[in-house]
């Protein structure tokens, strides 16, 4: 019995990093080996062979047209997992196929699913559409963590860290202190966290960027889609700027950057962070991306440094440990409800889901 | 599964806080206090100092005699029916 929650769609790849090579990525306890058929098309299979469980990642594995030759001992699948050739016979035992995944490439992420096939629908796939679209600029990684991916949740649902973590960086004193609204869509598994700051110092991320000198009006609008996609809408605008039109939401004059999280379990103990930063000023400007890709780097860096440590922390922990909450876990909360229920939803039917 | 769609996402950076919808639970923290204030998707109120006795109290709500949910649809399945 595990944690994972199965039936959701997990970004598990930038669509940059999966080609002609063969690529693996383990998604919820399941090593998925993805490559592009000569046409282009991105296949999502298991990483592990029928024969002996060799990775067929692992070289000398290799890509042959559209098939995939295991290194070990030769045995060779198609694009649809299928294997056609086994060495040394002609019969090819009827059972030797690959578990194969849905997948779908969209926002310039890979989406896998790795539960119940019937269940794979497109439709409920989270949308995170700057990453791919003109007039954006996207700055992006992926950083291991040592982590279970709910501490990373917690994390990016409660953005008063910023504060104390990434001081210097993003945080500055008014984020903690200003008061959040908080708002959960239970149906959708949908929870928004919004900071509106009227009046608050720039911090480096955004007066190096967009080259403001004063004062700031900041608004942090978090939508986080549990389980897997985090959205932070950062309005950035001189104080004094006017809102955003009323009638259709223009807003020339304000800064506006997007930053997207997608969050993949890769263990019960170890978490895939994919991070990008899109913004919609300055597309064209190398020293204005560096910054950011360096900047946003580095703060991900000091998230991962202190959730590794902490999942240490905690695992050495007695069971039934005690934590305390306070306000601005509001949103945390909520994201730690509906993960719960989720958890509940997907576990087979008899079997208590196990919380962690 | 009981998810039926995603919603509507914006495509834009959001502009303002939404009305509360049909199923929409809010919680706002009270401009110059501590006090958190839990507003149910049936429309009623209730401030907290604890998150977690607010969100014990807004996912049980109404709780058992009371009918403020009659005739609302439902944000997810009545968690205690089969
Ligand atoms: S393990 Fe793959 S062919 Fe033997
Ligand atoms: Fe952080
Ligand atoms: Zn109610």
């Amino acid at each position: 019995m595990t944690s994972f929650i199965r039936n959701q769609w997990y970004v598990a790849a930038y669509g940059s990093e999966v080609g002609r090579r063969l690529f693996s990525r383990t998604v919820c306890g399941e090593p998925v080996l993805l490559w592009r058929t000569r046409s282009g098309e991105v296949t999502a299979m298991s990483d592990r062979c029928v024969h002996r469980r060799f990775p067929l990642s692992q070289e000398p594995s290799h890509l042959d047209g559209d098939q995939v030759v295991c290194g070990y001992h030769g045995f060779t699948y198609g694009a649809d997992g299928v294997c056609v050739g086994v060495p040394g016979q002609r019969r090819v035992p009827r059972t030797a196929r690959l578990a194969t995944y849905p997948v779908v490439e969209q926002d310039s992420f890979v989406w896998v699913w790795i539960g119940e096939r019937e269940l794979a629908d497109e439709k409920l796939i989270p949308r995170a559409p700057w990453l791919d679209r003109p007039g954006w600029t996207v700055v992006k990684g992926m950083e291991p963590l040592n982590a279970r991916y709910g501490l990373l949740v917690d994390n990016l649902l409660d953005l008063s860290h910023e504060t104390y973590l990434h001081g210097g960086h993003i945080g500055t004193p008014e984020v903690a202190e200003t008061p959040i609204t908080t708002e959960v869509d239970e149906s959708a598994a949908v929870v928004r966290v919004s900071r509106h700051m009227d009046d608050a110092a720039c911090p480096p991320f955004y007066a190096t960027s967009t080259g403001i000198e004063g004062r700031i009006t900041r608004w942090q609008d978090i939508e986080y889609h549990a389980p897997c996609l985090y959205l932070l809408h950062s309005r950035i605008a001189p104080v004094g700027t006017p809102p955003p039109a009323e009638e259709d939401g223009s807003d020339p004059d304000a800064f506006h950057v997007e930053v997207v999280y997608a969050i993949t379990p890769e263990t019960e103990g170890t978490t895939h962070d994919f991070w990008a930063v899109a913004r919609d000023f300055a597309p064209e400007d190398e020293k204005v991306t560096d910054f950011l890709r360096e900047s946003n780097r580095t703060v991900v860096l000091q998230d991962v440094v202190a959730l590794d440590v902490l999942e240490q922390a905690l695992q050495a922990e007695q069971e039934g440990y005690q934590e305390l909450s306070i306000n601005i876990d509001t949103g945390g909360l909520a994201a730690r409800r509906i993960l719960e229920r989720l958890r509940r939803e997907g576990a087979p039917a008899g079997e208590p889901a196990v919380a962690r | 599964m009981t998810r039926a769609s995603r919603p509507e996402q914006s495509q834009g950076p959001r502009r303002t806080a939404a009305l509360p919808g049909e199923g929409v639970q809010r919680i706002h923290w009270i401009p110059g206090t501590d006090r958190l204030l839990a507003v149910c998707f049936c429309r009623t109120e209730r401030e907290f100092e604890d998150p977690v006795e607010l969100w014990d109290w807004l996912l049980a709500h109404p709780g058992t005699d009371s009918d403020a949910h009659d005739g609302l649809v439902l944000p997810y399945p009545e968690r205690d029916s089969p």
